[in-house]
Parts: C-alpha cells; structure tokens; sequence
C-alpha cells in the first residue's frame, strides 16, 4: 500500500504543491483559506480530527477536503458517511457545484454508506470490526485513493454496544489509516465536556480542528480553531468562517499586520473642490477614508463622487451597502448628477447591499474577504460601518474594522467608509473608537440656521498632507456635487439661503456705495468747474486791468508827447528868453511828470 | 436431508430443496480463530434448531471484499438471516446461543415446531 501510494505522477506533483513546514509535509485541502491558515493543509498521510456541534459545517469541510483533493490536487478520495445515505450527501452538495456522480464514475471518489441499526444487529460474542476495515480497504484500492473522510465514525457507538471493543477497533483503524499512507478527516460530534463525544480526541493526536456554531445577539458566527497540530506551527486563534455557494470561506485575518507600503500617488475624490481641501491632489492611494455626518448630510453621495471618479479612471470599485439597495443607490445618485449605471455595466463598480444583521461582525468581514478577492478592487466603499458596528459589542466590532483596514491596507486598496454619527451626540466622541483608525476623516455637518439646514464639509484630518482648515458648503443639485465657500463676513458663519442672501445684501451694499462716490464725485467736478470758472473770471479781470492800466498810460505817454511838442513850438515862436525859460519850464514838466509816474 | 454448507458461495444450492426456509449467510474474514468459531457455532445450532430447512453460505471478505458493502457488514464475523424476512444480523462468533437464538427469532420457530 504504502509503495502504491508514493508512486504516480499526480503524487509527486501534490507533493511538490505541498509547503513543507518542517519535517512534516502536508496535504492541501484546497478549502478557502484554509491551506493559507495552516500553511499547507492537513498533515500528509495523518488523520485529523475535525469536531463540532451539529451543523457547524463539519461533513462539508470533510467533503470539501475530498472533493477539492480530488479535482484540483488529483488525490482520489474516500467518503465512508455513517449518517447520510450518497444519495443524499450527492444532493446536498451539488448545491455548492460538486458532482459526487460524476467523480464517482471517473474514479476520483467512492462514497460508501456505512449503516449501522442498532435494531437490527444481534451481539452473540466475540468480534471485531475487520469488515468494516476491509470495506474501506476496498474501497480506497479501488480507485487508489490518498485521502479518506470518515464522517461521523462515532455513530458506530450507536450501533454497537461492546464501547471497549469499539475503541480499541478504532484506534485500530487510526493506526491502519496512518499505515496505509492515508490522509484522513474523521468528524466528531462535539460532546459536553470533551471535544468529542466519545473522546475520538484520544486517538487522533496529530492534528484537531474545532468547528463552532455561536449565536450572539440571535445572529450566528461560524468560526474555526486548530486546537492542535503536531509537528507544525499554528495559529490558536479562532478564525472565522462562512458557507456560501462555493463552500466554506475563511479569512486567514490573524496574518495581516502593519506592514503596508504607503503610496505617495493621490486618486481624486470626484470632487474638485475637495481635492483641492485635501492638499489639492486628493486622497492617498490606499489610504483609509472615513465620511461621518448625522443623517441625510450626503455621505453616500460623497461616496457615490467617489466610486464614479474610481470607475471614470477605468478601476474597480466593490460598493458594500448596508442600507440600501443597489438600485436605490443607483436612483439616488443619478438625482444628483452622477450616473453609476455604466459603470455597473462595465463591470467596473459591484455592489454587495446587505443588512447587517443578516449575518454576524465575523462572517460580514469573511464575505467582504471573500469579495474583494474575488473582483479585486482598488477602491472598496462601506457604507455605512455603523450599522456593521452596531451588531457586534465595541471591542468586536473594532478588532473587525482593523482587520479589514489592514487586509485593504495590504492589498493598496483604498476604502471609504462612510459612518452615521446619532444626532446630538458629539460627533467626535461617535467615532473616536474608528476615526483613529483612518487616514483622512471628513466631516459632514448639518447646520442650522435662519430656518434652514445646510450641509457643511470640514476635513478633520488627514495625513500626510497639508489639508484646508476651512468649512465649505457642501451643495447637493441636479449639477452634482459642490463645495462652496461660506459667508464669513461681520454677519458671522452664514451657509445657504442665508449666505445668498447677505451676499446678495453686500453686493447691493457695495453698489450703494459705488453710486455714492460716483455722486460725490460729481459733485466735486461741478464745483471744480464753478471754481475754474471763478479762476477764469478773475484772470480775465486781471486781464481787463492790465489791458486798461497800458492803455490809459500810453494815452499818457501820447499826451506829454504832445505837450511837449506844443511847449517847444510855443518857445521856439517866444525867441529870446528862450534859454532861461526853458530851464524853469523844464523843472515844472519834470514835477508833472513825477506825478503821473506816481499814478502809474 | 442434508444441508449444503460450505466456504464459498455454493452454486450447488440451487440444486438443493427448493423447502428452503432458511437462507443464512455467514462473512468471514480468513481463517481467523473467531471465524472458525462462529462457523462451527452456527452449524451446531442449525442441525439443533433447523435440521433440513437451512442453507448456509459463506462470504471470506479478505476474497470478495465488494460484498462487504451490500449486507452492510462491519464486524466480523456476521451472519445475516436472508430469509425468513425480515433480514437479520447477527454479529460475534455465536458463543453465546441464547443471543444467537434470540437474533434468529428461533425460539418462536421452535415453539411452531413443537
């Protein structure tokens, strides 16, 4: 058996896909998460032990390991069920895609009912359960088979009554697995004080998993454990998972930590007032971006702004609502100008609208995992995180968000939540237990006043970048999304109709003033003129005198010419005494003269 | 009358009384010592019980392990009552024939019997 099972291909290349950890090697299970979780899968040729409540998944997790084994890995498998009938087990998981049929005839599996009716079963003596060992030995040369599923082998207890015999069968069975190179899922029910029921515990010491089924606040978690593993490092933390239609999914949360690179490129935030807030270019690439605001402040629309931006520049974007529908978010946003509807049709924007209740904190942030792996975002929305937080307890609910922030962080994609602060509460207390979390936190603000309410922006913070200080009106139209300057004036703080209307008051005002200059002015012209004129007036007066004054003294001049002209004709026509009369004569016309120079 | 019994599924027992009431099938697996028991066990309570009336087959499982599956066996050894109906089983090496008897239903065949 043991020569059968190292040789063929389809081993070796299993063998090389297993991560070796040590000396021990591993088998992949190809279960969501699970192989990253314990590095490798389950230990190559050990049984293990997977135990649980009733309906904590644990013969899906067995049939996963079988039928994954069996597909991806090329390790044939057997399913020995003590419960369900094939036909019922080939039912129940083709739900999830797995053709139990169709692998049965390509001899990938074999499933084999074991029945056991305590009804119909005499004991008459001494016996031991090589039947059933044989059975599976059929089975498993049938097809070869690596890896084995005995799910639940406790049921023989049911069945059989001699318990001391049963248990020294079953660690007979163990040991024979293990001897055969086997690599086995046995499950077990899960029992009051042990692990198991029947203390299967005891004999599969390589490796345990507890599966576990907890409802909080009437909302159930499934959650896994590896109580032990052998010869292997392990996580001992619980790790929880979901069932969805492609099986069981969990998140290896416990391995991401604060290792990120920081990007130093900025993505617009679909509004170009508010890139310009923030630094001017906008928010960091992977960066945390919280949007808090009571109700109806236009978070979602900030949202919407940026998962159409996102979209705009041919990247994707998973949209999670918890409030609304993806066509209510579609209608809400169109009213405001933006058009998600293409961008929905390019495959570029998902969105995955749930209630919060509809599953538990862990299993949310599981399928959240699960999304963003599958459609691989750059730009993740949550909207809104409190009513994700509301449905766990404070702590919880926080040790979830970082989870998710650091996988985002790791991953570079960049995630707006956006977050309902209660009305009335200080908003800054409201998130204090997430704001600390986030690299750029913006406010939205109902203000009230003059009858009104208006929407105000404030970029509380963000890091590393040099970031307005200043509140702008955020305005919701047809148009889109805008941020306008509020009125700080002598009026105060003013926003809206308020902030119109003192504009419009100031602008009016400034008007007035205008006029009254210009009147002013005017009038100081007019004066002017009448001054000049005055000025004029009285030049030409000065004028007049002088004109007056020459020709008064040229008329002057004129005369004692002619006087002068006339004595000498009347001294030259006297003669004689000429000289002595004229000396006297001269000083008299000197004297004359004087006194019209003296009027001059 | 003489029963057929044998190791291996006897073809022969068509051939036997067609008065067959009783249609037992023992599995085995080898020669274990329990095997050897319960077939010795089973023989002497048949000539006791049901002289005439029974056939026995027996199954080696470590031959004809595809038969396992079909009675649903388990342990070893087990003897299923094919006929009369309703099917039983009957597990151990028969040493304790109270429970034997009880696990054929043969102390109200006896009863008739008598």
């Amino acid at each position: 058996m043991r020569a059968q099972h190292s040789s063929g291909s389809a081993t070796r290349q299993s063998k090389k896909k297993t991560i070796a950890d040590g000396q021990l090697t591993k088998a992949l299970t190809g279960v969501h998460g699970f192989d990253e979780l314990t590095r490798g899968g389950l230990p190559r040729g050990r049984p293990t032990l997977v135990c649980g409540g009733p309906g904590c998944g644990k013969t899906l997790f067995a049939l996963e390991f079988l039928v994954r084994g069996a597909i991806q890995y090329r390790e044939p498998g057997v399913f020995v069920s003590f419960e369900e009938r094939s036909e019922d087990l080939q039912a129940n998981v083709a739900s999830l895609g797995f053709d139990l049929v169709g692998l049965a005839k390509d001899k990938l599996i074999v499933i084999d009912h074991v029945r056991v009716e305590r009804s119909e079963i005499e004991e008459t003596g001494d016996y031991d359960l090589d039947g059933l060992f044989i059975r599976i030995g059929h089975a498993i040369d049938s097809i070869g088979a690596k890896r084995i599923v005995l799910d639940t082998i406790e049921s023989l207890f049911g069945g059989l009554s001699n318990e001391a015999l049963l248990r020294a069968e079953l660690r007979r069975l163990f040991g024979w697995l293990k001897d055969k190179g086997m690599t086995a899922v046995i499950t077990g029910e899960r029992g009051d004080r042990a692990l198991t029921r029947q203390g299967l515990e005891e004999y599969v010491s390589d490796c345990v998993i507890l599966l576990d089924h907890r409802v909080t606040n009437e909302i159930s978690t499934r959650r896994l454990r590896i109580v032990k593993y052998r010869g292997s490092k392990h996580t001992t933390n619980e790790c929880p998972f979901f069932i969805d239609d492609t099986g069981i999914s969990l998140i290896p949360i416990t391995s991401v930590g604060l290792t990120h690179e920081a990007s130093q490129e900025r993505i617009t935030t679909g509004i170009e007032r508010l890139d310009r807030m923030l630094g001017g270019a906008g928010y960091f690439r992977g960066s945390s971006i919280l949007v808090s605001g009571g109700a109806g402040t236009g978070k979602s629309s900030l949202a919407a702004a940026f998962a159409s931006a996102s979209c705009r520049r041919g990247e994707r974007c998973l949209y999670f609502a918890f409030e609304e529908s993806e066509s209510q978010i579609l209608r809400n946003a169109r009213s405001i100008g933006i058009d998600l509807g293409p961008c929905v049709g390019r495959e570029l924007l998902r969105f995955r609208s749930s209630r919060p209740t509809f599953c538990g904190l862990e299993t949310h942030l599981a399928i959240m995992h699960k999304l963003v792996e599958e459609f691989d975002p750059s730009a993740v929305i949550v909207d809104p995180v409190t009513n994700l937080l509301q449905i766990g307890d404070e702590r919880e609910a926080g040790a979830m968000l970082v989870r998710l922030i650091d996988y985002l962080k790791m991953r570079g994609t960049t995630c707006l939540f956006t977050s309902l602060t209660a009305g009335g509460s200080a908003i800054e207390a409201t998130d204090v237990g997430v704001s600390s979390l986030m690299d750029t936190w913006i406010l939205l603000r109902n203000l009230e006043s003059g009858g009104e309410r208006n929407r105000g922006l404030y970029v509380l913070k963000s890091r590393g970048m040099a970031h307005s200080n200043q509140v702008r009106e955020f305005v919701l139209s047809h148009e889109g999304i805008q941020l306008i300057d509020v009125y700080t004036g002598p009026g105060g703080v003013l926003m809206g109709s308020e902030r119109v209307n003192q504009e419009s008051a100031d602008a009016a005002e400034e008007e007035r003033q205008k006029e009254l200059l210009e009147e002013r002015r005017q009038k100081m012209l007019r004066k002017h003129a009448t001054l000049e004129a005055q000025i004029a007036a009285l030049r030409a007066e000065i004028e007049q005198d002088r004109t007056t004054f020459e020709s008064d003294r040229a008329v002057a001049t004129k005369r004692r010419k002619r006087d002068e002209t006339l004595r000498r004709e009347l001294s030259r026509r006297k003669g004689a005494d000429a000289s002595a009369a004229n000396g006297e004569n001269k000083t008299g016309k000197r004297k004359a003269r004087g006194s019209i120079d003296d009027l001059a | 009358m003489t029963s057929r019994n044998g190791r291996k599924k006897d073809s022969s027992s068509k051939e036997s009384t067609p008065k067959v009431e009783w249609d037992l099938r023992l599995y085995v697996a080898g020669q274990s010592r329990k095997s050897l028991t319960a077939l010795a066990n089973l023989k002497k309570l048949c000539e006791e019980y049901l002289a005439g009336k029974y056939r026995i087959e027996v199954v080696d499982l470590l031959q004809t392990p595809q038969l396992a599956a079909g009675d649903q066996i388990l342990a070893i050894p087990t003897l299923v009552r094919k006929l009369p109906a309703p099917m039983k089983k009957i597990i151990g090496d028969l040493s304790n024939e109270e429970r034997a008897l009880v696990g054929l239903d043969l102390r109200p065949a006896k009863e008739k019997q008598g």
